[in-house]
């Protein structure tokens, strides 16, 4: 609590300002002291010195989106647990055994995930 | 313990006392902004020497010892150098996207930073759900590296920028839940609460078994997050040249870095905030004169001292541990780290909840 007549949003967004404002006056600084050269060889894509070949953006791995996925379940399970976590000790063994069943049934998910194999990297 | 709200309040009085409100706030906004660049900048210039003396002594070099005391202007002219280099402009990119991947790395490192607490009454952003916000902010970093990755239409860019998503997107469930385990013990999310919590005792020794569990595999998760150390495929040279950030140039690719360097520190110091008290001295229930003597050293010294030695442990793990391969990483995550922290969930709750001791 630096100040506490400002809003914390309001310098949550300072703060925002601070970072676009680095990167924009580093890159006017650069802009202005930086050589320019012009050569078309130079705009080529960094590979061995041979043109690439095939289109760069690229079908991938099917497997990243596995990850993805499974990381957007147990990240939505994290989110919904801050909540309780800071009450923990209020609500006491009422809110432990109604967050169990919430709990246990993600933990079911990992375990279907692993049995299924999706855990592995093929 | 000085009290750095007296400072801060002082200068608010003194800008209110000759301005309309909404000017005190523009210019207060503008101070915080300009310390906020420069702590930024000075502290990342600090760490990359930091890493480059370590790595120096691991591996019985001297390092960068020509330009000033020890070396240490080196990353200054460093950066220098890099302003002066060519900004490239490629063919192939997708320009748009390409422009924007380095302000969305920033801005994740600078929003987080802002949350650390400094010192006593010297944080900038105190949310009630700090803790929560320093998470979800932090993962905007992973969208500019999937940009950068994706945007320089190249084939070691995207490869590098789909392992560090995976890797990050992974590692952060491990980080959000040690974070949750210890926001059980703390009863709160507010990163001012958190510390306040710590004035007796750290949670590293007040919170017994669950918080040291909880310790090491943020530190394992942390160290993953920043892609550094033995998780560094993303940026795996003798495969990916240097993966996502392989065709920014100049300043470009110095934006990179610099978040690199500064996400190592902030890292660090939510350790130093969640388990080593933030800016809290060492003290211990019942040794009077020896919390006394602890509380003569500021509180800014606290916090950058325990952030730095973390840090330290951090830049360890790189010289030591050979890099993974990208199935050890995953598997690292999700069948040993993921089911240790959930079981180190439960333990905590009971323990908060039941009051069982181990």
């Amino acid at each position: 609590m630096v100040l506490l007549t400002i809003q914390n949003s309001t310098l949550a967004i300072a703060a925002a300002l601070t970072g676009i404002g680095l990167v924009a006056l580093a890159l006017w600084i650069a802009g202005l002291i930086s050589p320019r050269s012009f050569n078309p060889q130079k705009g080529e894509a960094y590979e061995c010195g041979i043109p690439t070949r095939g289109e760069s953006m690229a079908q991938f791995k099917v497997g990243y989106y596995l990850f993805a996925i499974l990381f957007l379940m147990f990240d939505v399970e994290c989110v919904f647990l801050f909540p309780w976590a800071v009450r923990v000790k209020e609500l006491g063994g009422a809110g432990l055994l109604s967050i169990a069943i919430f709990f246990i049934i993600l933990v079911l998910g990992l375990v279907y995930a692993w049995r299924k194999g999706a855990l592995e990297w093929k | 313990m000085f009290d750095f709200s007296i400072l801060t309040n002082w200068i608010h009085n003194l800008l209110s006392s000759f301005m309309p409100g909404w000017l005190t706030v523009t210019v207060e906004c503008v101070l915080i902004g300009v310390v906020l660049l420069l702590t930024y900048s000075v502290l990342a210039l600090f760490y990359i020497w930091f890493e480059r003396k370590i790595c120096a002594a691991f591996q019985c070099r001297l390092g960068p010892n020509r330009v000033g005391p020890m070396g240490l202007l080196q990353s200054v002219a460093d950066m220098f150098k890099i302003l002066i280099k060519e900004l490239i402009s490629l063919k192939h990119t997708d320009k748009f996207l390409f422009a924007l991947a380095p302000y969305l790395v920033i801005l994740a490192s600078m929003l987080a930073f802002a949350v650390l607490p400094w010192g006593n009454g010297l944080q900038i952003i105190d949310f009630n759900i700090g803790i929560f916000f320093l998470i979800a902010v932090s993962s905007i970093g992973v969208l500019g590296i999937l940009l950068a990755g994706w945007s320089s239409n190249n084939k070691f860019t995207l490869i590098g920028a789909l392992r560090s998503g995976a890797q990050m997107v992974s590692y952060e469930l491990s980080v959000g839940l040690s974070v949750l385990t210890m926001v059980v013990f703390a009863g709160t999310m507010s990163v001012g609460g958190i510390v306040e919590a710590q004035k007796d005792c750290w949670f590293i020794f007040s919170a017994h078994i669950p918080a040291i569990i909880a310790f090491i595999v943020y530190l394992i998760a942390g160290t993953a997050e920043t892609n550094r150390g033995p998780f560094d495929l993303p940026e795996a040279e003798s495969e990916l040249t240097a993966g996502y950030h392989t065709e920014y140039s100049g300043i470009h690719f110095g934006f990179f870095y610099l978040a690199e360097y500064l996400n190592l520190f902030i890292v660090s110091g939510v350790a130093t905030l969640l388990f080593f008290g933030g800016w809290m001295p060492l003290h211990f229930p019942g040794w009077d004169t020896f919390n006394h003597i602890m509380d003569f050293i500021p509180s800014v010294i606290w916090f950058i001292a325990k952030a730095i030695a973390l840090s330290f442990i951090i830049i360890w793990f790189k010289w030591t541990f050979p890099r993974l391969r990208i199935d050890q990483m995953l598997a690292l995550e999700w069948k040993y780290l993921l089911p240790i922290n959930l079981f180190n969930l439960v333990l905590m709750v009971l323990i908060v909840v039941y009051g069982i001791h181990f």
